[in-house]
């Protein structure tokens, strides 16, 4: 994409003329502000040691206990499937919750702690690229995420690769329409953050709620119902479902609460999250005002 | 010539409320373009909510505000291309080199400077690929200028640019301010230091208690307020003993305990003229420690300042 620089008269000292007349066009554009800012949240994210630490390695970390310890078999309509398969579904739906969720709230209540979102909004930014470069940010960070944690489960956990296409087409758009849902919810979870000290402790606990009630830390079907009902609500419970029905047999959607993998819910429960989230953060993201500094 | 270029800022009877208290109490401003515009104000005098309002990221109680021709609440982003802003306190991608940063802010403008320049400008080049979180107090603040100005913008809001530098980078930031001034961009200054307004500014005003208390050009700012030229001599040798000279309009003059005469006057040639007459009537060609002093701009700050604290103390008892 080419960006044009208007040429600059030289003048005697070798400065530039300023601007007198205000330029035809108002920005830089939507397009290639998007593509700068993307380009430098992805920089920002993978340069940062702490946040591959905390968003990308965390989870890894959880599925490598979680295969140490669980050892047991779980079984369906005339299969077995080691116990630890069914947490690498969940444990993956977390890594995707971890990038979108986590990673992007707290990261949003740092900049605008940080006077880069105030300073963003004092220039001719278009508001929506700072939007969708988040969103890549997520999706790009998701994608490596769940890579790395397939990587680990199928190589070393003999979690067996999706076995349809059909399997693979669910892959396909429950990954990135959980991470939408969750980065949504993200954003507008960011609102609720009084400040960046204490960001981490207003995430993470409810990050590790919905872990224990959606089906993450324990089967699904092993939660209360109450708690069912609530982690329902949620886009964790939906993400993990979708996921058992990639990587687990057909046979095993028995063991579901509603007895079979429910992908006509799972779609519409994170598809419900996505507007709900957009509504959510067009109603509470400010780009100016006390919280922002 | 457009009413926007004849005045790039003009404001009239600003007020911003918080609560009782106007923090910002019926303003007005005219700055001109192409000139260095020094606010100056100590801390809490409303400098920071005026440029708030100014650049559009706060919203105004009451009173007229044209900035560029535009009033900065509608905050179009074709108005927002043309001003820059230097705010107190930024934050950057923390990941991320001068250059790359610098890169994407020139991204968000229809004409912006090329990058590289930009760097060069503020006398960043050696720092262009380090990452914004190593530098220096002094380069960080040249990375925010840098920042401020990649759009190439017609009006430049810089917000106590020099708080917190040490003594070497703060001559640097001026540096800058400089620059900007012989480039003709319209450049407005906020302050609480004077001597930055002397070195930097061409017009001023000063902002106490919410309210202009004094504004125009530096000499003109220096006549302003209630001080007078101080004369002073000492009284010893020849001239002990003799009555002191009688001058117009002032009361009978007195020596401190140290033996020294001083007084003010607003006709320092004349009073001048009057002491040195009389002693040379006494013999005394050259008197002991005679000085004509002439209040510094700090002096008239500092009593401009105080006479406001004192009306706003007396307003509140009464």
């Amino acid at each position: 994409m080419s960006i044009d620089i208007v040429s600059q008269k030289e003048t005697a000292q070798g400065g530039i003329v300023p601007n007198k007349f205000a330029p035809h066009r108002a920005s830089g554009g939507l397009v290639r502000s998007s593509i700068a800012l993307s380009r430098m949240e992805l920089l920002n994210f993978f340069r940062d040691r702490r946040s591959l630490v905390f968003v990308l390695l965390f989870p890894v970390l959880l599925l490598v206990i979680f295969a140490a310890i669980f050892t047991g078999t779980i079984e369906g309509e005339g299969v077995q499937v080691p116990l630890k398969q069914l947490f690498m579904a969940g444990i993956t739906a977390a890594g995707v919750m971890s990038c979108a969720f986590q990673g992007l709230s707290i990261n949003i209540v740092q900049e605008r702690e940080s006077g880069l979102i105030r300073r963003f909004a004092r220039s001719p930014m278009p508001k929506a690229a700072y939007f969708i470069a988040k969103m890549v940010r997520v999706l790009v960070t998701t994608v490596v995420e769940v890579a790395i944690l397939l990587a680990i489960s199928i190589g070393f956990y003999g979690l067996p690769l999706p076995s349809s296409g059909q399997a693979w087409l669910t892959l396909a758009w429950v990954i990135p329409l959980g991470a939408a849902a969750c980065a949504l919810m993200g954003m507008a979870y960011a609102a609720l953050i009084p400040s960046a000290n204490s960001a981490a402790a207003i995430v993470t606990p409810v990050f590790m709620a919905l872990q224990f009630i959606s089906g993450v830390f324990l089967p699904f079907s092993a939660v209360p119902g109450w708690m069912q009902t609530i982690g329902s609500f949620f886009p964790l419970r939906w993400l993990a479902q979708g996921l058992r029905s990639v990587f687990l047999p057909e046979q095993l959607a028995v063991t579901e609460v509603a007895g079979s993998y429910e992908l006509d819910r799972v779609a519409l429960w994170l598809g419900v999250w996505v507007v709900a989230g957009l509504i959510l953060t067009s109603m509470t993201f400010k780009w100016k005002g006390p919280k922002v500094k | 010539m457009s009413a926007e270029e004849a005045m790039p800022v003009r404001v009239r009877g600003l007020i911003k409320r918080y609560g009782e208290r106007n923090v910002v109490d019926g303003i007005d401003l005219d700055i001109e373009p192409g000139k260095v515009f020094g606010f100056l104000g100590p801390n809490g005098a409303g400098k920071s909510t005026t440029i708030d309002i100014l650049t559009g990221t706060r919203p105004r109680t009451a009173g007229e505000v044209s900035v560029l021709g535009q009033d900065p609440a509608h905050d179009k982003t074709s108005w927002r291309s043309r001003i820059g802003v230097v705010p107190q306190s930024t934050g950057t991608f923390s990941e991320v080199s001068v250059r790359e940063i610098l890169t994407v802010f020139a991204s968000f403008y229809p004409q912006p400077l090329p990058v590289d320049q930009v760097i060069s400008m503020v006398g960043l080049t050696e720092k262009s690929k380090a990452k914004t979180e190593s530098l220096s107090g002094g380069q960080k603040r040249r990375l925010d200028v840098a920042i401020g100005v990649i759009g190439n913008p017609s009006l430049i809001f810089l917000d106590e640019p020099t708080t917190g530098l040490d003594p070497v980078a703060r001559r640097e930031a001026w540096e800058l301010v400089r620059y900007f001034g012989e480039r003709g961009t319209t450049t407005i200054l906020t302050t609480h230091y004077l001597d930055e307004v002397q070195e930097l500014a061409d017009k001023a005003a000063v902002i106490a208690g919410g309210k202009i208390i004094a504004h125009g050009t530096l000499a003109e700012l220096g006549r302003q307020g209630s001080h007078h030229t101080q004369v002073r001599f000492s009284l010893t040798g020849s001239l002990l003993g003799h009555p002191l000279p009688q001058l117009r309009g002032l009361p009978p003059l007195q020596p401190d305990a140290a033996g020294m005469v001083s007084f003010s006057t607003d006709t320092p040639s004349e009073a001048a003229y009057s002491v040195l007459s009389w002693a040379r009537e006494l013999g005394v060609r050259e008197v002991p420690d005679f000085a004509v002093i002439n209040p510094t701009l700090e002096d008239v700050y500092l009593a401009l300042v105080a006479g406001s604290e004192q009306r706003n103390w007396e307003a509140d008892q009464a």
